[in-house]
């Protein structure tokens, strides 16, 4: 049997014929040109723009989206890329194949995509074409950089007062709105003499300030608007809300003399009276009775009065004997207020602390700090009948009804230093420069004090444990009687340390 | 010698001429830019006739012809074949032909002694074909495409065809016309020949984008270059001496 050997490829051999543009020998194609002419020819990438522009926010690193998103796009990255490649118009009519980056300096501000495309050209021959796109990074600002840099961008502000000689209140008032974060919506805040002011965006967010600071202090405000454009068409107005507020001028341990109506009012309380708490009113005690009265800001403001000695004047005293008061020595007369029973009043014999030894003579006064006082103590007071005091309801007073001294809170030593370095908590801030450290630092450790000294005070604060510090172990060189803040009373701050993630990374 | 022209912007000069060894019918253009080029070429050996068709200007794709004869489609009215029969020679006899395939140009490609035909030409038409144009007649395709008429261009000294042509059907359509054939383009790339082109045994008109490249391919399989004073003495004497007959 014979097999047929030679069987003829099926598969028929096309003619080459000569390309028309430059006569070199190719096989037939649609377009019938080779492919080096056909690429001179013809540009697929025709309309594809070369250069195009991104936007980029210096503030946030962020690049924007069109129309108005913003998005972090890391170099070199999937985000940035299809970002990129948006920007492309032309890109529709070709298919893209594969796109991909071209090294630049991270600093030029270029970024250069390299991208491979297809297209049918004449006749339906399919050409791809490779090509490089160049990215111009311009620099806009984006809204919310905006917004936080020009701090003049605001609808409403909140312009907070107090007409006190220190700055406790406002000391105070910072805690308060760490504590319940009421600065989260603000613009910018910022420091103004006796005050300060908290811009917003909107009216809302202003009147949302105002509500928490009458929660919080005793204070009354005002309202005023500005008008800055309308449109008659529309009946749209454009206004610029300025709320003021203004906080009682009293501050804490300070002795204050009230108008005789209000005396009155307030159970027949003696009308010289210490502060000795501030909340959303004032709280007044007679330090000689023990009687207690709290001035709401409204009953405030309708009968202002105003203080007498602030804690600056305060002396220091020694106790040279001190006996407490028997409840059937106390004198009652009916309509009396409310009288503390946290405090006991107590008669003291005293002699000031720079004439000890010097002055034999003691005074005679009272105070409601019966229960922490002993016999060789130091406590701080005013000397009211030393000092020179001008005030209208002081000088209508009898002389005789008023103490000469009149003792505010025990003292705890001179050694503050000491003090200050066994303090193993702090206090978070708003910012640097709202309550600036360098100049009000006196006044800072005060309060400071205050606070160690007053549970009740604490309370509305967040203490965060200072982490710098050790806690000490012996502290048998610290006295003990001094107020401190125990650990359970502390918080522990949120630590996010950077150095050891890229520690970790190399 | 190949000339390039085009007929009002348009390069597909194949559509609006017919080019014979013994006459040249040309469509009525708005302007006389066209003809005067055939004419200018032509004028002194062989008549340049204006004319349409059926009312159209596509006569080169209507009607089929060589030195002997010319075929007509049904369409073409009393007064064009008329006109027709008037300018051409004496000796060449015009036909009208029933055919469905009434695009007698695109569905029949010929020489002076070869017709290549479309596969389903009419039977009574092809008899008419040989007869008319003294022509032997094969049915073909040029590279699967059976409008062979539109695909391929003879001469008595050569022939283009379609760019996909094979080796073995070219090796096929020559040996059955006895001339050499190429593969090749006109008018820049363009594979549709016939409506690019119009050749005889001396002169050729391609469309204005013909490349230089495709004008040498086209000078070379038609030995248009040849065409010298001692050539008529040797390779064109045949067909001069019978038309001269």
């Amino acid at each position: 049997m014979e097999y047929m050997t030679n069987i003829d490829d099926p598969v028929k051999e096309t003619a080459r014929i000569l390309c028309c543009e430059c006569g070199v020998s190719i096989e037939p194609n649609p377009a019938n040109m080779c492919v080096a002419c056909l690429r001179s020819r013809i540009d697929i990438t025709e309309g594809i723009p070369k250069q195009a522009t991104l936007h980029f926010c210096k503030g946030c690193e962020r690049y924007l989206q069109p129309p108005a998103e913003w998005i972090h796009a890391p170099l070199e990255s999937r985000d940035l890329l299809s970002l990129c490649l948006k920007k492309l118009k032309g890109l529709s009519r070709v298919k893209l194949v594969d796109a991909g980056f071209v090294w630049t300096e991270p600093h030029s501000k270029r970024l250069k995509v390299k991208l491979t495309v297809h297209a049918e050209v004449i006749g339906g021959a399919i050409l791809q074409q490779v090509f490089v796109v160049e990215y111009i990074v311009n620099h806009q600002m984006c809204d919310d950089c905006h917004r936080t840099e020009a701090q003049d961008y605001w609808r409403a502000s909140v312009q907070v007062r107090q007409k006190a000689i220190n700055k406790k209140t406002f000391f105070y008032l910072e805690q308060l709105i760490l504590k319940h974060k009421a600065h989260e919506q603000t613009l910018g805040i910022k420091p103004i003499h006796e005050g300060l002011d908290f811009f917003y965006a909107n009216e809302a967010a202003a009147r949302k300030m105002i509500d928490f600071l009458v929660a919080v202090l005793p204070c009354r405000y005002q309202h005023s608007k500005k008008l800055i454009s309308h449109d008659i068409h529309s009946n749209i107005y454009n206004y610029k809300f300025t709320y003021s507020v203004e906080i009682v001028p009293i501050s804490k341990d300070s002795i204050v003399c009230l108008p005789k109506k209000l005396t009155q009012q307030l159970g027949g309380i003696h009308p010289i009276c210490l502060v000795y708490r501030t909340t959303n009113s004032i709280h007044l005690m007679d330090v000689s009775s023990g009687q207690i009265a709290e001035v709401s800001s409204t009953v405030y403001w309708r009968y202002p009065f105003n203080s007498i000695c602030n804690p600056k004047q305060l002396t220091e005293y020694v106790i040279m004997d001190i006996e407490p008061i028997k409840n059937k020595d106390k004198k009652v007369f009916p309509g009396q207020g409310a009288i503390s029973n946290k405090h006991i009043v107590a008669d003291v014999w005293l002699v000031k602390a720079s004439e000890l030894g010097i002055n034999d003579n003691t005074i005679h006064t009272r105070t409601h700090l019966g229960y922490i006082l002993k016999p060789g103590d130091s406590a701080l007071g005013y000397a009211i009948g030393d000092s020179n005091i001008n005030d209208m309801n002081f000088d209508k007073l009898s002389r005789d009804i008023v103490p000469d001294i009149i003792l505010v809170k025990k003292f705890y030593g001179h050694d503050k230093a000491a003090r200050r370095r066994a303090r193993v908590w702090k206090l978070k801030h708003l910012a640097e420069e709202v309550v600036s450290m360098s100049t009000e630092n006196n006044e800072y450790n005060e309060f400071l004090d205050e606070l160690e000294e007053d549970p009740e005070m604490r309370q509305n604060i967040n203490i965060f444990r200072d982490s710098s510090k050790q806690i000490p172990v012996d502290s048998s060189e610290m006295d003990p009687s001094i107020p401190r803040i125990t650990l359970e009373e502390m918080l522990d701050d949120l630590v996010i340390d950077d150095t050891e993630m890229g520690e970790a990374y190399q | 010698m190949a000339v390039r022209l085009q007929f009002e912007n348009n390069n597909e000069i194949g559509v609006f001429s017919k080019l014979t060894n013994s006459y040249c019918l040309v469509a009525i253009g708005g302007s006389e830019n066209f003809y005067s080029v055939f004419e200018a070429e032509l004028a002194e050996t062989i008549p340049v006739i204006h004319t349409s068709i059926a009312g159209c200007r596509i006569i080169g794709r209507l009607c089929v012809g060589n030195k002997n004869g010319l075929l007509v489609p049904n369409t073409t009215t009393d007064t064009e074949l008329q006109h027709i029969r008037n300018s051409l020679p004496d000796n060449v006899k015009v036909q009208r032909v029933e055919e469905r395939l009434s695009a007698l140009g695109n569905v029949i490609a010929s020489n002076d002694y070869v017709a290549l035909v479309h596969p389903d030409l009419d039977r009574e038409t092809e008899e008419i074909l040989a007869d008319t144009l003294n022509v032997e007649v094969f049915r073909q395709t040029v590279a699967s495409n059976i409008l062979i008429g539109s695909y391929c261009v003879l001469s008595n000294l050569g022939g283009l065809v379609h760019p996909k042509t094979s080796i073995q059907d070219q090796d096929e359509l020559s040996s059955l016309l006895q001339v050499p054939l190429v593969a090749g383009t006109v008018n820049r790339g363009s594979e549709v020949i016939a409506a690019g082109m119009v050749v005889n045994d001396w002169a050729s008109f391609c469309g204005m984008d013909t490349t230089s490249t495709e004008l040498s391919v086209i000078e070379s399989v038609f030995k248009l270059n040849e065409a010298t004073p001692a050539a008529i003495t040797s390779t064109m004497r045949a067909s001069l001496i019978e038309s001269m007959s």
